[in-house]
């Protein structure tokens, strides 16, 4: 049998987003696939050694709320903050993994971080503050992946 | 209930950790032997089923008992 492929492009940098490629990734290479996440854009944001990714219901009225808040006040001053500060809470409460602890079980299990160079060059990203095994490329990089893969995901 | 060689307990864990930590205990263990999986996540249910048929690896049975999922699978 031969392996099954996964190739993910990641374009989000918020707390929320942040799980579907590493969940999905991880999941996947237990499962046998081979796997590969392209990170660009605010995806980049995600390949930092300190993640400091936020959450914000700003533009998001689908996003359960533990009270109902008018935009104005969600949009004041320490809102986000604390918005991101609960939503850690109720993540570790319910025993969903951390953003660390899954993207570590990606890079144990082999799933290929990819940056995008261009974006890193656009936004003058310093790639020292990017985990170690990131791999840097674009989109012909992405291409010869993605080409041979069974699912293709952008999220 | 049947016998087994290793035992993991998922217990609180949610969506994807049970299927990761099983992945990785199974992956520690000889071909043949059994792993005990407890899991609270009700997700688990039909994730093991779905773990096993991809991976080759035989769910043997899988129970409830007092609000805990119980799975054995046979590593392959």
């Amino acid at each position: 049998m031969s392996e099954k492929k996964l190739a993910i492009i990641a374009t989000k940098g918020t707390l929320d987003w942040a799980y579907p490629p590493f969940i999905l990734a991880s999941t996947a290479a237990a499962l046998g696939y081979e796997t590969e996440i392209f990170f660009t854009f605010y995806g980049l944001q995600l390949l930092k050694k300190d993640l400091d990714l936020q959450v914000t219901s700003l533009g998001n009225p689908g996003m359960p709320m533990p009270m109902p808040m008018p935009v104005l006040i969600q949009a004041l001053p320490g809102m986000q903050s604390m918005m991101t500060m609960m939503m850690k809470q109720k993540m570790k409460s319910k025993g969903v993994a951390s953003l660390e602890e899954l993207r570590e079980l990606c890079q144990e299990a082999e799933v290929r971080l990819v940056a995008c160079q261009m974006t890193v060059d656009l936004f003058e990203m310093d790639t020292k503050e990017f985990i170690d095994g990131v791999e840097y490329g674009g989109a012909a990089t992405f291409f010869e992946f993605a080409g041979d893969s069974d699912i293709c995901l952008y999220i | 209930m049947a016998d087994f060689d290793r035992e993991l307990d998922a217990s609180g864990l949610n969506c994807p950790l049970p299927i990761l930590r099983a992945k990785k205990t199974l992956a520690d263990m000889e071909s043949g032997q059994v792993l005990h999986i407890i899991a609270t996540d009700p997700g688990s249910v039909k994730d093991f089923e779905a773990f096993a048929k991809q991976t080759g690896n035989e769910l043997m049975s899988s129970g409830e008992e007092g609000g805990k999922f119980t799975f054995l699978i046979k590593k392959a």
